[in-house]
């Protein structure tokens, strides 16, 4: 596929960003703010909640990637406008002024010294408001560089690795060159292909920051494992697919970022790429953990091989699903965008693979919705580090 | 017809990508990074998605998929035998 000349149709944003969705978000801070968040939702349609179990009493480095997550989730140009709710209104100005900073439409709500029915109502107005003005905002045409597309694997097995992430890789290589900003991550994951991962760095200190964040994740599994984790990495299903190590898993992952294209930058979890290329995302591997962190750094639209079948989704980043094992493309169906089990059957070439998933990926950018979509899957994970205080 | 697949010709096992493999049954593997055909005989079932030794594993030997070490054999494999958790162990964490 010639992507020379390719654009698509997308939402252009204040601070110059292109969004592929036009959420309208009510951001609860913490698990608090849920029903309240909840209902502005159920009272204005065409709004969306993102509840979720966390937010008190973190603090230090657990309690950055909390706010850093929920700031860069409103910041997401898929996001159009942001109602944040939160019990004490202090955070709340906190992460509505961390989303302002993109140009956007926000507003903050504290529940105390209101109740909840104060609060619904106050925020419902602004919510009403926000939706009607983000319903008549227009689509435009965009070169491809404007493009951030993010990717990781679940409920892998053995065919990921030879058919649907060598496509993620296929088409990875193709972007690559047209100035789109990239990302794949899941450290744990690599483990027994890192020094193939180390040595397609573009330099040494991209190589060093890569290390050292790959160090710091082994070290914790060092720290907390009890076992060889046999029965969390490969998971279950994992094994059940044929996997049987995780040094089989991590060469099957890899292969997602292709052959050709060099890693330009290490972010930590949840940071905004700095300039286009692939970046390497320090990250959980749990697929919604993972995806949450992708759409907090930005991105607009992600690719997700599964072997096995995993159904996730995320509340604003299309998830475009491909699958090469045969049975679970005829069992679970309906979870599945792409079809490229006929690469294993040698009906199909890794170029037409790849050329399939990225007219996927163009009809989804320009609004069509992904499998993950039309089922409702808005699995919003916020990643935790320790305990709370 | 493809029955399992091959990622390079040096590696020890390759994956079964069709259901109901039988002990017995003669399976076509494809080894992708070389474009060759091979053929092999099934000596377990196996499942799809699940490896098959293409070459014999003594204990102790190291499992070579990619073209990488992927383990350590923890009981021999034969060839064309299902080569998974109960043979194949990791050599990290």
């Amino acid at each position: 596929m010639d992507l020379s000349k390719s654009t698509f149709w997308g939402f252009k944003r204040e601070n110059g960003r292109i969004g592929v969705r036009n959420h309208v978000i009510i951001l609860p801070v913490d698990d608090l703010s849920n029903a309240a968040a909840e209902a502005v939702a159920n009272n204005i349609k065409g709004t969306l909640a993102l509840p979720h179990p966390y937010g008190r009493l973190q603090f230090g480095a657990d309690l950055d990637l909390h706010f850093r997550t929920l700031i860069g989730t409103g910041a997401n140009p898929n996001v159009a406008a942001v109602v944040v709710i939160c019990i004490e209104e202090g955070w709340a100005k906190k992460v509505a002024d961390g989303i302002a900073a993109t140009g956007k439409p926000v507003a903050y709500f504290g529940i105390e010294q209101h109740g909840d029915h104060d609060t619904i109502m106050r925020a419902s107005k602004k919510a009403k408001e926000f939706v009607q003005w983000a319903s008549e905002l227009r689509r435009e045409e965009r070169p491809l560089k404007d493009l951030w597309v993010s990717t990781k694997c679940g409920e892998s097995d053995t065919t990921s690795g030879c058919g649907a992430n060598p496509t993620v890789g296929n088409a990875f290589d193709k972007l690559y060159p047209h100035g789109t900003t990239l990302v794949f991550g899941e450290t744990t994951e690599l483990t027994g292909g890192e020094h193939l991962v180390a040595a397609r760095c573009r330099t040494d200190e991209v190589r060093k920051k890569f290390q050292f964040m790959f160090d710091r994740y082994q070290a914790l599994i060092e720290r907390h494992k009890t076992s060889d984790l046999s029965d969390s990495q490969p998971t279950k299903g994992n094994i059940e697919g044929g996997l049987t190590t995780i040094e089989e898993k991590a060469l099957g992952n890899i292969q997602k970022i292709g052959r050709e294209c060099l890693i330009d930058g290490v972010i930590d979890k949840g940071e905004v790429p700095t300039g286009p290329g692939l970046w390497f995302m320090d990250s959980s591997s749990a697929a919604a953990e993972m995806v949450t962190l992708c759409a907090a750094s930005g991105y607009v639209v992600h690719f997700f091989p599964t072997g096995q079948g995993n159904v996730i989704g995320n509340p604003i980043l299309p998830v475009i699903k491909l699958c090469a094992n045969p049975r679970t493309v005829r069992t679970m169906s309906e979870h599945i965008d792409v079809d490229v089990s006929g690469l294993l059957r040698k009906e199909m070439s890794p170029d037409q693979a790849g050329d399939a998933l990225l007219e996927c990926m163009f009809r989804t950018a320009n609004g069509r919705l992904t499998a993950a979509e039309a089922l409702g899957h808005r699995e919003f994970v916020l990643t935790r580090l320790f305990e709370s205080a | 017809m493809i029955h399992f697949v091959v990622h390079d010709e040096e590696d020890s096992v390759g994956v079964v990508v069709v259901e109901g493999v039988k002990a017995g049954d003669t399976l076509t593997g494809w080894i992708m990074d070389q474009d060759k055909e091979i053929t092999f005989k099934a000596a377990s079932n196996i499942p799809i998605g699940h490896k098959l030794a293409i070459k014999a594993l003594a204990k102790d030997a190291t499992v070579i998929k990619y073209g990488t070490d992927i383990g350590r054999v923890v009981a021999a494999i034969g060839v064309g035998e299902h080569a998974h958790v109960h043979n194949i162990k990791t050599k990290r964490w």
